[in-house]
């Protein structure tokens, strides 16, 4: 009976070691997520960031409706 | 033989006996060691991907994705299932251009093998990086716009 214990909690232990060597599958697609988001959203990032440069200094000049509609263009386009 | 045997099972015997209170200390330290060794996994539910190398290849293909861009809209490039990218109709550039468009695939990858590398390392599991890879290239090709080339089943699709 004791035995069996020890057994049962010598295997439990080796148990929860091989947990920590598992792929955390999930977590990986997470982080993958967040890098290609990261990676792929600088032309659209980089628009809206170049606008917002420009947008303090522009929004109170009225012909300033012309560098806003550059940066809707290429959205569309594809 | 049979003496080392009746041997062992006295001393076995007389652990039991009387390591009867060590075993349930043991028990109940290795069931303390179960929690405590729990808990790293759940610390780790998050990878790692914000160490100085890994920046420094995301920063450099963040700026060479705006020269990737037209490529892959174009059908030029596409990505492949393996999370890399290859060229698939050099026929739509210049031949002029084409060297640069090869250097440009060329130096995507190797920034690709750095990346997958690099958090397989950040993590403290170098093992990871081909599990990495695959989750890599399977979320590059799910979040490709549509309109690029992705490679499914060995041949190349318009998303």
């Amino acid at each position: 009976m004791r035995t069996w214990l020890l057994v049962l909690s010598a295997t439990g232990l080796s148990a929860c070691v091989t947990i920590n060597i598992y792929f955390p599958a999930a977590a990986a697609e997470k982080a993958a997520d967040k890098v290609i988001d990261e990676i792929w959203q600088v032309p659209a990032g980089q628009s809206p960031a170049s606008s917002q440069h420009s947008a303090p200094t522009a929004t109170p000049v009225t012909p300033s409706a012309t560098p806003v509609t550059p940066t809707v263009n290429p959205e569309s386009a594809p | 033989m049979m003496r080392l045997l009746h041997n062992c099972s006295r001393l076995l015997q007389l652990f039991l006996r009387q390591g009867y209170h060590t075993l349930k200390v043991g028990v109940f330290l290795g069931c303390l060691a179960m929690l405590f060794e729990a808990l790293p996994v759940y610390a780790a539910a998050d990878l790692d991907v914000n160490t100085p190398a890994v920046a420094a290849v995301k920063a450099s293909m963040q700026s060479r994705h705006l020269q990737l861009l037209p490529h892959y809209q174009s059908g030029t490039v596409g990505l492949t299932a393996d999370g890399f990218v290859a060229v698939k109709e050099a026929g739509l550039v210049p031949l002029s251009q084409r060297s640069a468009l090869a250097a440009l695939v060329k130096d995507e990858n190797t920034d690709r093998a750095r990346l997958y590398q690099g958090m397989a390392a950040a993590n403290g599991h170098p093992e990871w990086e081909g599990e990495i890879q695959r989750t890599f290239a399977q979320r590059w090709i799910d979040k490709a716009q549509a309109g690029w080339f992705v490679q499914r089943d060995g041949q190349w699709v318009r998303k």
